[in-house]
C-alpha cells in the first residue's frame, strides 16, 4: 500500500482493494462472534462453544450455511430494486474504507476531503435501505425503511455538527492532520460533550439498538429485510458490521488519538480503539429497551442537534479568543 | 378490507398471526393511519381445541390433564379450580397438609408465570437481556416443580381430595433457598429495567385503563390491580389455605402500563411470602381425603368455581347429571375478558406503543382460544 504520497500504483490500489475485502469479512466473522460472546457473558449464560475454541469458528459455519440458503424472491417484489438493494448498501461501505488511516502508513489514499467522503458515502446507505423496504412489497418492509429514512436524516445531523467541532479545532478535512493533531491530547478530553453525542448518533446510523428501529424485531418483524433470505440477508448483516466499524474508526481518529499509543504498533492500537468502541456499541443494546420511534426522532431535533450546535458555537468562540 | 373511496387514508395492517409480539396465534387488524391506530381488532379462534366439549366426552379425572393445556404458564391454579369444583360437587374435605402443598406449588407457578411475562414483554419492548435472566430464574421453579410433579410445564398434580404424591424437606428447603435467591435478583431487575429511563419512557402514561372500564369490560387479575382495584379472589373469596397467610395485594394508581408491570412485580415478592410462611408452618399429616370414590360419579348439580390465576380470575362451571361424565365444563379465561379492552385503549396509539399494550395485558391464546 501506497504511503502518503498522492498517486498510487494500480499493484497499491488492487492491493488495497483485496486488502479491504479481506478486513471486512474478517471483521464481520469478528463481530458477530464478539457479539455473541458479549451478550452470552452479560446474559449469563455461555454462548457458542461447540464449534472451535470457545466457538471460535462458529461464525464461518453460520457463513457457510448462509452461503447455501435457498435465495427466495417473493413472487410481487419490484425485482430490479430488490436485487439491486443488497449490493448498494455494500459498495459506500467499501469505498469508506480508502480513506481510513489505520496507522502512520496503512492508508490506500490520503485525502484532503477524507471526512467528506466517509460521511457522503455513509449517507448511501440509507438509499440502499430504502430501496430494499419499498421494493419488498411488504408493509412492515415500508415501515422499516421509512424509519430508516427518518433516523438516518436525524442523526447525521447532530454526526455532521459534533465532528465539525474537531474538525474547526484541526482545520482539516485530512484524516491523518487529525491524528496528528492529537498528537499531545486526545480530543476525547478536549470535547467530551462531542464524543458523547458522536457515540450516541453512531449508534441511531449504524441501527444499532437501543436505536435499531428499521429492524425493530417486536414490532416490525424483521424491518426492511423481512423478505431476503440467505446471501442476500447476509449482505445486509456484512453492511451493518461494517458500518460499525468504520464509526468506530471515526471515532478513534476523531476522538482517542487513532493509531497513537506506545510499545505496540499503531495498527494494533488502532484496532483495540476501534473494538473498545464497538464493545461500547453492544453493551448498549445488551442493557437498555428500544425506544419508541416518535421519542428517537424528539432526542434527536429537540436535544442532540441543539446540543452539538451549541458544542460548536462554544467551540468556535474559545478557539477566536486563544 | 375498506371499501374503496371510503375511507382511503387508512391502511390495513395485519398484526399477526404469526408476529413475534403477539405471544401465540393471535391476529390484531390494524386500520393505520401512518404509524398511528385508527382501530384494532383482535381475532381469535386460530388455536381453538375444543376444551370445554372434550370435558363432555371424558370421566372427571381424564380431562383433568387439559387443564395444564390451557394456560400453561400457569397449570396449577387451573388444576386447582378444577379440582375445587369436582371436590364440591363430592363434598371432599381436603387435608391440611395437601391445601399447604397446592399453596406453595400454585404460588410458585404463579411467579415462574411473572417472570416469563416480565421477561417477554421487555423483549417486546426491544430488552433482550431481562429475558434471559428470568428465565434463569425461572428455572429453578422449573427443577423444583420437576421434581414434585413429574413435568416442567404442564402440570397435572392435583387429585380430588388432596395431591398424589407428598413433598420432601429438600423440596421445602429447595423452596426457601429460591425465595431467597430471588429477593437478591430483585436488585439486578431494579437496576437493569425498574429505573431505565427508555422503559420509564416506554411504559408511563400509555395504555391508561380507567376502573370504570375496569368494570365495564370484565377485566381481572394485574389489569384491575394496577388501576387501583384490589380484586384479589385470595382475598376477596379465600379458598384453599390463603386465609392462613399474611400477604397484601399490590394495586397500581395511574392504570398504565408501568402500573401493570409494578403489579405483577411486587406480587412476586408477596407470593415469596406466602410460599415461606407455607413452608414453615406446613402441618404433617395426610395427603389424600379419606373415602375418594374410585369411580367418580358425583350427584346432580352444579358448581362454580374461581381461583386467582396469574392473570385473574379463572372460573369453572360444572354441571353433573349424576354421570361419570360433566354434562357441562364452562371455563372463565381471564385472558378472554382481558383482551377485550384492546380495540378501546389501542385507538391513537402507534405500533410500538400497541405491541406494549397488548404484551401488558399478558394474553395466553390457546386459554382464549381453549
Amino acid at each position: 500500500m501506497a504511503t502518503a504520497a498522492q498517486s498510487v500504483s494500480i499493484f497499491g490500489m488492487i492491493a488495497g482493494l483485496i486488502g479491504v475485502m479481506a478486513l471486512v469479512a474478517v471483521n464481520a466473522l469478528f463481530l458477530i462472534w464478539m457479539e455473541r460472546k458479549v451478550s452470552a457473558h452479560m446474559q449469563l449464560r455461555p454462548g457458542p462453544m461447540e464449534v472451535g475454541w470457545h466457538g471460535a469458528i462458529q461464525t464461518i459455519a453460520d457463513a457457510l450455511k448462509l452461503l447455501g440458503k435457498e435465495l427466495i424472491t417473493p413472487r410481487d417484489v419490484d425485482k430490479p430494486v430488490y436485487l439491486a438493494a443488497p449490493i448498494v448498501i455494500f459498495l459506500p461501505v467499501l469505498v469508506s474504507f480508502l480513506v481510513i488511516p489505520f496507522s502512520q502508513n496503512l492508508i490506500i489514499r490520503d485525502m484532503n476531503v477524507g471526512v467528506l467522503l466517509i460521511l457522503s458515502f455513509a449517507a448511501l446507505t440509507v438509499l440502499a435501505i430504502l430501496m430494499a423496504g419499498w421494493a419488498s412489497n411488504n408493509k412492515y418492509a415500508v415501515f422499516g425503511a421509512i424509519r430508516s429514512v427518518a433516523q438516518n436524516v436525524a442523526y447525521e445531523i447532530p454526526l455532521l455538527i459534533t465532528l465539525m467541532s474537531v474538525i474547526l479545532m484541526v482545520g482539516s478535512f485530512r484524516l491523518t492532520d487529525i491524528v496528528a493533531a492529537q498528537s499531545r491530547i486526545w480530543f476525547v478530553f478536549l470535547q467530551p460533550i462531542a464524543f458523547i453525542l458522536y457515540i450516541i448518533c453512531a449508534t441511531a446510523e449504524t441501527n444499532r439498538a437501543p436505536f435499531d428501529l428499521p429492524e425493530a424485531e417486536s414490532e416490525l418483524v424483521a424491518g426492511f429485510h423481512t423478505e431476503y433470505s440467505g446471501m442476500r440477508f447476509a449482505l445486509f448483516f456484512l453492511a451493518e458490521y461494517t458500518n460499525m466499524f468504520i464509526v468506530a474508526a471515526l471515532a478513534t481518529i476523531f476522538f482517542l488519538g487513532g493509531w497513537r499509543g506506545p510499545f505496540l504498533p499503531g495498527i494494533v492500537w488502532f484496532l483495540i480503539k476501534v473494538y473498545a468502541i464497538i464493545f461500547l456499541i453492544m453493551w448498549f443494546r445488551w442493557t437498555f429497551p428500544r425506544v419508541r420511534f416518535d421519542q428517537l426522532i424528539t432526542l434527536s431535533w429537540k436535544i442532540l442537534i441543539p446540543l452539538a450546535l451549541a458544542n460548536l458555537i462554544v467551540t468556535a468562540f474559545v478557539l477566536k479568543l486563544v | 378490507m375498506l371499501e374503496r373511496g371510503l375511507e382511503e387514508k387508512f391502511y390495513v395492517l395485519n398484526l399477526g398471526p404469526q408476529h413475534p409480539s403477539t405471544h401465540g396465534v393471535l391476529r390484531v387488524e390494524l386500520q393505520m393511519e401512518g404509524e398511528f391506530i385508527v382501530k384494532a381488532d383482535p381475532d381469535i379462534g386460530y388455536g381453538h381445541r375444543g376444551h370445554e366439549h372434550m370435558a363432555e366426552n371424558r370421566s372427571y379425572l381424564q380431562f383433568l390433564p387439559n387443564l395444564g393445556r390451557v394456560d400453561y404458564l400457569h397449570a396449577l391454579a387451573y388444576n386447582q379450580c378444577y379440582c375445587m369444583a369436582v371436590e364440591k360437587l363430592l363434598e371432599l374435605k381436603v387435608p391440611e397438609r395437601a391445601e399447604f402443598i397446592r399453596v406453595i406449588t400454585c404460588e410458585l407457578n404463579r411467579i415462574a408465570s411473572h417472570l416469563l411475562w416480565i421477561g417477554a414483554y421487555l423483549l417486546d419492548l426491544g430488552a433482550f437481556t431481562p429475558f434471559l435472566y428470568c428465565f434463569d430464574d425461572r428455572e429453578n421453579i422449573l427443577d423444583l416443580l420437576d421434581r414434585v410433579t413429574g413435568s416442567r410445564l404442564t402440570y397435572c398434580y392435583y387429585r380430588f381430595g388432596g395431591v398424589p404424591r407428598d413433598v420432601d424437606d429438600d423440596f421445602l428447603a429447595g423452596c426457601k433457598a429460591f425465595a431467597k435467591r430471588l429477593r437478591s435478583r430483585y436488585r439486578d431487575y431494579e437496576n437493569l429495567v425498574n429505573k431505565n429511563v427508555i422503559f420509564l419512557e416506554r411504559t408511563k402514561g400509555i395504555g391508561i385503563i380507567s376502573q370504570e372500564q375496569c368494570v365495564k369490560y370484565g377485566l381481572t387479575g394485574p389489569m384491575v390491580r394496577g388501576s387501583g382495584i384490589p380484586y384479589d379472589i385470595r382475598k376477596c373469596e379465600p379458598y384453599s389455605a390463603y386465609p392462613l397467610f399474611d400477604f397484601e395485594i399490590p394495586v397500581g394508581t395511574t392504570g398504565d402500563i408501568y402500573d401493570r408491570y409494578m403489579v405483577r412485580y411486587r406480587e412476586m415478592e408477596q407470593s415469596l411470602r406466602i410460599i415461606e410462611q407455607a413452608v414453615d408452618k406446613i402441618p404433617s399429616g395426610p395427603i389424600m381425603a379419606e373415602k375418594v370414590p374410585k369411580r367418580i360419579k358425583p350427584a346432580p348439580g352444579e358448581v362454580y368455581t374461581a381461583v386467582e390465576a396469574a392473570r385473574g380470575e379463572f372460573g369453572i362451571y360444572l354441571v353433573s347429571q349424576g354421570d361419570t361424565n360433566p354434562y357441562r365444563l364452562k371455563l372463565r379465561v381471564p385472558s378472554f375478558g382481558n383482551l377485550s379492552i384492546l380495540p378501546e385503549i389501542a385507538v391513537d396509539t402507534l405500533v410500538a406503543d400497541l405491541v406494549a399494550i397488548l404484551g401488558s395485558i399478558d394474553v395466553v391464546v390457546p386459554e382464549i382460544d381453549r
